[in-house]
């Protein structure tokens, strides 16, 4: 789906049947001939927004570290002891965590693993995102309220009040990932 | 630590009548018959003596007597944990077996209490100790576990039915019955005891530590406490030692909040004095827009910012009014940056009040000229005394769009910015048409400092105060919009025939305007008009030909002057006049460049027409009534399809022309220089024969 979606480009209509037309060159044999036929591929808006909502949760769902935690049994919780990061954590990319499956975890060195809390650190931290400087961290009203915008998609924005539990991110955009950040950075 | 409670004068009496039975063991010294110096006295005197010191000498009795326990078993919830720590770890301290204690030590103690209480009370504390020391010794051995002795036996000296043990007292329990405690209680107390040990490192006990995690727990009631307990348990030790109200010390991470709340305190507080006058006049006559109306609207659509927020902006504007010269101002909007946002303001000075920064810029840009000039004519010297010429570059920079003046185009309003309610404001400088140009060509991230050099291709001219008042520019000309008929043309209309076409380039509110209903506004777009000049692509609003020759030009030498007239053809740009209805917009990729919305569908009667901008994402407006406005929010950078191409870099440029005076001509080769030698040999002889010939010649005519 996502390879169908990423072929659409613009803007959502706001239609959710409405259906986006986009012509491929395809090949067709027909018998001994090879040859080129336009094909108009017709992809409906709601499969373009169900994938487009899939990707930002994937790519910038993002979570303080430390409310959740992994039991040794293997099942992830909500950790209901979670006080709200502290005032000196809070600028620092790698106290947030992409709110997924962790990809990037088994490639780090075991150095830098030895420091991490399996029960903790079991998601991918938001230091080694690529580009660098794709997430702008910004904190309202001196030290009450820490605010993350990602830069990549455009329109999510994440809340944390330290030391409280409050935290949560919303998105509220046109739905396009910003290719030209490595221009705009 | 708690004061142990007094204790109950009857048992005091009643201890005084126990006397005569009690066994005395040797004593050093007795003034009377019954001071006994028991061998294990010692747990008391000291106790005595720490009471003593914390209290006054009033309630004597009370702190003479150490506390003992008010019930048979388990005393110590009756009177708190800590007054039992306390004498646990008294007794702990003597917990070594009653023997070892030395008589004379307790001798002097004895004199000391002696002097200060009343002889009947010590005897009869003491002695009882004494009967412990038998009895106690008897009860541990029905035990299996074989505590030992010396632990355990100060401990269980404070319990009364202990203490009125049968063995060698031969005095009837008095606090209710007593009866022997049981072995089971008394394992109860041996385990109580161990658990009430302090930690080596802390002040803090198992027990108590247990307590508050169980307390924690039931009052929590957390699902499945189990697999939680580690945290809880990490927890409830944290909690200990963290108290969270620490009211002797400023809490340093919390610094930067108290900072910006003590600017933002100045923003409530009133200007100069108070009274009347001062409410009257703020009452009547000020700039300050209101701009918690605008945010209500605003709301409606479902865009602005926090209702708090718009108040300290409110507050802030007025800042600023009060510190500049300012006639009409705006809040033109917010503009998101990577490190720190930026609020904008859109302001316009009083007549005749114009800005000391604009004439300093003017002065410095003359006398850069006057140094160019001169340095022009001292080149043209220096090159008539060198015969060769170094080839002058045939380049010229193209000449420079002047800027446009100050309250025309796109320099009508000046613009403050500020970091955050609170913060003071910084003006931002006019913007010339070179800036917008390359605004077009780049788009950067804004970081929040305004002093951050741009680095892109093609080159900035300026630092991140120039492009963001670019990019404000270009927003205002694209987006700013009002309902169609509110402004109008003023009555002193010019020709339309003037120069470049521009024509109107003023307007005025209309005093008839009536309100168009909510429902047109929001089916047709040519009922809004934009009433900001478009900028040209030359990246001014009014055309100027920058072939104009000035005066400088016309220093330089003739072949200057050639070239310029080579190429005056430059197309006058035209663009779409004021007021121009928004359905003229030019659409993009088949989208309609605006967005229109009523705020609330369900009740069109109260709703706001909202339109919203494709083109620049992040700019509104909204209209009303007779009401309108428009704001921005957002990153500050237009909208395209495509994504973004960087523009190549300039061709290579050519070199100057190369003409066979400055070739260099190939070095004669060997063979060559030879032959040319012999050629020239040859010539040479040929000539010596001629002039041989011609002189034979001449003699022969001579001699004729």
């Amino acid at each position: 789906m996502a390879m169908q979606t990423a072929l659409v480009n613009g803007r959502f209509m706001g239609d959710p049947s409405h259906e986006y037309e986009h012509t491929e060159l395809q090949k067709v044999n027909e018998g001994e001939k090879v040859f080129d036929e336009e094909v108009v591929v017709q992809i409906k808006e709601e499969t373009r927004l169900v994938s487009i909502v899939d990707q930002i949760d994937k790519a910038v769902a993002i979570i303080p570290r430390g409310a959740l935690f992994k039991t040794p049994f293997g099942a992830t919780q909500v950790n209901r002891t979670f006080e709200g990061l502290h005032l000196s954590e809070i600028r620092k990319l790698s106290s947030y965590f992409h709110f997924r499956e962790a990809i990037d975890l088994k490639n780090k060195t075991l150095l830098e693993k030895a420091d991490l809390d399996p029960s903790l650190d079991f998601m991918d931290s938001l230091e080694y995102d690529i580009p660098k400087g794709s997430w702008s961290i910004q904190m309202e009203r001196g030290n009450s309220l820490v605010v993350l915008r990602s830069l990549l998609w455009p329109g999510l924005t994440f809340y944390h009040t330290p030391r409280t539990k409050n935290y949560g991110y919303i998105y509220v955009g046109t739905g396009e990932k910003n290719m030209d950040l490595p221009f705009m950075l | 630590m708690g004061e142990p409670p007094p204790n109950p004068d009857t048992w005091s009496q009643e201890r005084k009548a126990s006397q005569s039975s009690e066994r005395i063991r040797g004593s050093r010294e007795s003034s009377q018959p019954l001071i006994t110096i028991p061998e294990d006295g010692g747990y008391q005197p000291p106790l005595l003596r720490g009471s003593q010191g914390s209290r006054g000498s009033q309630d004597f009795q009370g702190a003479g007597l150490p506390h003992w326990p008010q019930r048979p078993s388990l005393g110590p919830e009756s009177q708190g944990e800590e007054g039992m720590e306390y004498r646990r770890s008294m007794s702990l301290r003597y917990s070594y077996p009653p023997e070892e204690f030395s008589s004379q030590e307790y001798a002097d103690e004895n004199i000391m209490m002696q002097q200060q209480f009343p002889p009947g009370l010590l005897e009869q504390l003491e002695t009882s100790y004494q009967d412990q020391g038998a009895g106690l010794v008897d009860q541990f051995n029905l035990y299996p576990g074989g505590y030992q002795a010396s632990q355990h036996g100060p401990y269980l000296r404070d319990d009364p039915s202990l203490h009125l043990g049968p063995a060698g007292l031969g005095f009837m329990p008095f606090v209710g019955e007593v009866p022997d405690p049981e072995p089971r209680e008394l394992a109860v107390q041996n385990a109580k005891a161990y658990l009430l040990q302090t930690s080596v490192d802390c002040n803090l006990s198992l027990y108590e530590h247990l307590v508050n995690l169980l307390t924690k727990i039931l009052n929590q009631r957390p699902e499945d406490p189990l697999a939680i307990l580690e945290t809880l348990n990490r927890n409830t030790q944290w909690e200990w030692f963290h108290p969270k109200l620490d009211t002797l010390r400023d809490d340093p991470e919390m610094q930067p909040t108290y900072d910006m709340a003590e600017k933002q305190k100045a923003l409530f507080s009133r200007s100069g004095g108070e009274g009347e006058q001062e409410m009257e006049e703020e009452v009547t006559d000020s700039p300050v827009p209101n701009i918690m109306e605008t945010a209500f609207y605003f709301e409606q659509a479902g865009v602005g910012l926090s209702s708090d927020e718009s108040f300290r902006i409110f507050l802030a504007l007025r800042q600023l009014v009060e510190q500049q010269p300012i006639h009409s101002c705006r809040f033109w909007g917010k503009i998101l940056g990577l490190n720190r946002s930026y609020l904008v303001a859109e302001v316009e000075f009083r007549e005749g009040e114009e800005e000391g920064e604009e004439e300093e810029v003017e002065e410095l840009m003359e006398g850069g000229e006057v140094m160019e000039a001169h340095g022009e004519e001292e080149g043209e010297e220096d090159e008539e005394k060198v015969v060769d010429a170094v080839p002058k570059p045939q380049w010229k920079p193209p000449p420079v769009v002047p800027k446009e003046e100050s309250r025309t185009g796109a320099n009508k309003y000046l613009y403050f910015v500020c970091n955050e309610p609170g913060r003071p404001w910084t003006r931002l400088p006019h913007v010339t048409p070179a800036q917008i140009v390359s605004a077009r060509k780049i788009k950067k991230f804004f970081t929040g400092f305004l002093d951050t050099p741009v680095i892109s291709y093609p080159p900035f001219p300026g630092n991140e105060a120039n492009y963001l008042r670019a990019q404000i520019a270009r927003i205002s000309a694209a987006t700013h919009i009002s309902p169609l008929g509110f402004y109008q043309f003023g009555e002193e209309e010019g020709d339309e025939e003037e120069e470049g076409g521009a024509g109107r380039d003023s307007f005025e509110e209309n005093p008839d305007f009536e309100g168009i209903p909510v429902l047109e506004l929001v089916d047709s777009m040519a009922n809004w008009v934009h009433h900001m000049q478009h900028i040209l692509p030359q990246g001014r609003c009014t055309w100027v030909n920058p072939m104009q020759k000035t005066e400088e030009e016309e220093e330089l030498g003739e072949e200057e002057e050639k070239a310029d007239e080579g190429m005056e053809e430059v197309e006058q740009e035209v663009g779409p006049p004021l007021l121009t209805p928004l359905s003229e917009d030019a659409e993009i990729m088949h989208l309609s460049p605006w967005t229109t919305r009523l705020s609330c569908s369900l009740s069109p009667q109260y709703s706001v027409a909202v339109v919203r901008s494709n083109l620049w994402p992040g700019a509104y407006a909204y209209a009303v009534g007779k009401k309108f406005e428009n704001l921005y929010i957002g990153w500050g950078h237009k909208y395209s399809p495509e994504n973004f191409n960087p523009s190549l870099p300039a061709p290579i440029q050519h070199e100057y022309p190369s003409g066979p005076e400055i070739m260099e001509m190939s070095d004669p080769t060997v063979e060559e220089e030879l032959a040319l030698k012999a050629a020239q040999e040859q010539a040479l002889a040929a000539a010596e024969e001629e002039e041989e010939d011609e002189e034979e010649e001449e003699d022969e005519d001579l001699e004729d």
